[in-house]
């Protein structure tokens, strides 16, 4: 069942790379230099990493019927922090330690208007969205702060053979599916998010759950955007992470994992990750402006909702039952 | 918050949240001219509409969208949209009425694709405008990536139109159509079998249907309704800022969410008045009066304060909710 939800996506990659090398046959070639790779496809892993980083906590969020709209405000927030102090005199290792415990505190304020208060997640993480990328302009006072420090740079623009970028990220990504699926963690994740009465009547802490997928999300959206100043060698509380939490969103959702929460796939958000970033590289390739993007991925997102829709799984269950009997277990799985 | 215990005393409690922002509206207001000579004129309140005309449009549309328990992403996209249409059609010589009627079609058959969508395909609203918030972004870029100009003479007069009040305050044209949209929601939503069946859905769908209310009809026609009032809120705001661009009205959705919410109507549907919206987008105009008047204060604090206030507002409906079950 999990290999055919991860057909469409793996598909529209595919096709979205068979495109590039059309349009551009030296696409997919890569070349070692100085011990680093290079070539597009590392620059799409490259700057697609925030992204999958982002919407690996996003992933867990959902899977608890929740969502984080405060991401991109938080990644911001966290390159005003380091990059202020920094080019206040500061080293990067505090800076960096100094961004990431604001960052938890935030997930920490976000999971409990959730969890404690109940309020709705849209809404909650609304309020953090709003003020944030005030406070993160604040911060910088309205300006664009640029630091000069060799191991701050490391982290968006590093190498280790593979951008250090992309590195982060899929550790990241490996630890959670680890830690939630070699654990019950995973299912007790998607308890809460089919039902979180029935969850705690069976004994799970739906509350500290739900509170720690958000103080996870983050803490992910704070590496991002640490990633992402550090990548260009300054905050602009301004732009940086503007929209991610859409792309993030955009990610799990193409992955399969639905926005109704109770289930999730990790692999899904790995490949929903990269079928954005290609989209938007495709679009630079083909040499329609970078803003028209926004049509694409509107169309992706109304493709992928309609295909997932409670109405098509009605309808092709219908049809499948007319054409074969299948056997009950699969029905279930499709709708 | 003794006014808030006062007038829970008399009024019914379904009113509660409105004359909570009203009263927020006055102590911000108060706190203005108290602070700041020049504050209390009569000029700055009608500053306050014709500032925000838009902002109020807007509201009214959400207001619809939100007392059915949904949410409409897509209304600063449809109204950045409106203004590169309405500029791009003037410029290309079309009749001001025309281009106007275009306008407020193509934003209503947004809004119907995406309600019919949501409803009949049993997508979370949420996402479903969020995609077309992509689109209506898009779209723009496609009509033009720079800011377009609106030099068409007639709509131009129309924008500098004033008209003199007693005691020399001036009005824009932008205010008295923003002020008409309220009287009409008002109408609709308090007079019309459309407006109580809104009212139904949100309170509990599954209720209404049993009760045969065209339930299916509100659900789509909430979505038709904000998709034409951010459609007219943008000719309002081209009509304020005299170009088209891709770029206005970024995040506006999030003020005018917060103004709805605010303005006391509940998130979870079936509870809430337009008029609450109205003193809401004043609260949040308030607020930005109040900073510009400061000087010092970075414009940033309004977001904060949004913020704030947005957060106190829930709160608030929660413990409200939590109060009646």
């Amino acid at each position: 069942m999990t290999r055919g939800r991860l057909l469409w996506p793996l598909i529209a990659l595919v096709a979205l790379i068979v495109l590039n090398v059309a349009v551009e046959p030296s696409f997919v070639e890569l070349r070692l230099q100085d011990g680093h790779l290079f070539g597009s496809m590392i620059d799409i892993l490259r700057n697609g990493a925030p992204t999958l980083l982002i919407a690996v906590g996003m992933t867990l969020v959902i899977a608890t019927r929740g969502i984080d709209l405060s991401v991109g405000a938080v990644a911001a927030i966290a390159g005003a922090i380091a990059c202020t102090y920094i080019s206040g005199g500061g080293d990067a290792v505090t800076a960096v330690l100094l961004a990431l415990s604001v960052c938890i505190l935030l997930g920490l304020w976000n999971g409990f208007l959730v969890s404690v208060l109940g309020i709705q997640p849209i809404i909650a993480t609304l309020v953090l969205m709003t003020a944030g990328r005030g406070g993160a302009m604040l911060l910088t006072e309205g300006q664009i702060v640029t630091v000069k420090d060799p191991l701050y740079r490391q982290i968006g623009s590093g190498f280790l053979l593979l951008p250090i970028a992309i590195l982060i990220s899929l550790a990241v990504l490996a630890a959670v599916a680890l830690i939630t699926r070699r654990t019950a963690l995973g299912m007790l994740i998607e308890a809460v998010g089919i039902n979180p009465k029935a969850g705690e009547l069976a004994g799970v802490r739906s509350r500290t759950i739900v509170w720690t997928v958000y103080v996870f999300a983050g803490l992910c959206a704070g590496v991002a955007g640490l990633m992402i100043s550090s990548n260009v060698n300054a905050a602009d509380a301004n732009s940086a992470g503007l929209w991610i939490e859409m792309d993030a969103i955009l990610a799990v959702v193409i992955g399969g994992t639905s926005l109704a929460g109770g289930r999730y796939s990790l692999a899904g958000t790995m490949l929903g990750a990269l079928v954005i970033q290609t989209l938007t590289t495709t679009v630079y390739t083909i040499g329609v402006p970078t803003d028209v993007t926004l049509v694409f991925k509107a169309v992706v997102v109304i493709v992928v909702c309609l295909l997932q829709s409670p109405r098509t799984a009605r309808m092709l269950r219908a049809r499948r039952k007319t054409a074969v009997s299948t056997p009950r277990s699969q029905e279930v799985a499709a709708g | 918050m003794s006014t808030l215990a006062l007038s829970s005393a008399r009024l019914p409690q379904r009113f509660l949240p409105v004359v909570a922002t009203f009263a927020v509206f006055v102590v911000t207001f108060g706190a203005g001219s108290v602070r700041y000579e020049n504050f209390a004129s009569g000029q700055v309140v009608a500053n306050l509409f014709v500032d925000n005309s838009f902002l109020i449009v807007l509201a009214v549309g959400m207001t619809f969208v939100i007392l059915t328990g949904g949410i409409d992403l897509s209304v600063g996209a449809v109204a950045a949209l409106s203004t590169m249409i309405a500029a791009a059609t003037l410029n290309a010589g079309w009749p001001p009425l025309l281009s106007i009627i275009t306008v407020l079609g193509s934003g209503a058959t947004l809004g119907l694709l995406m309600g019919l969508v949501i409803h009949h395909f049993e997508v979370q609203p949420f996402i479903v405008t969020l995609a077309g918030m992509f689109l209506a972004r898009g779209l723009c870029f496609l009509i033009s990536v720079e800011s377009v100009s609106i030099t068409e003479p007639s709509f131009r007069e129309f924008a500098a139109g004033a008209i003199t009040l007693p005691g020399d305050i001036t009005l824009t044209y932008s205010v008295v159509i923003a002020l008409a949209v309220v009287l009409a929601a008002l109408y609709v939503l308090h007079l019309t079998r459309f407006g109580r069946t809104v009212y139904a859905v949100g309170g509990s769908e599954s209720s209404a249907r049993l009760m045969g209310l065209a339930t299916s009809r509100a659900k789509v026609g909430v979505y038709v309704v904000s998709g034409f009032c951010s459609a007219l809120g943008g000719l309002l705001f081209s009509l304020y800022m005299l170009s088209g661009y891709g770029l206005h009205a970024v995040g506006m959705e999030l003020d005018v969410i917060a103004a709805v919410v605010i303005g006391g109507t509940l998130l979870a549907g079936g509870t809430g008045y337009v008029v609450g919206s109205v003193v809401g987008v004043l609260v949040l105009g308030t607020v930005q009066s109040l900073i510009s008047f400061e000087g010092t204060l970075s414009s940033w604090w309004t977001k904060i304060v949004i913020g704030v206030l947005l957060l106190a507002f829930i709160i608030l409906q929660r413990l409200i909710v939590r109060r009646q079950t």
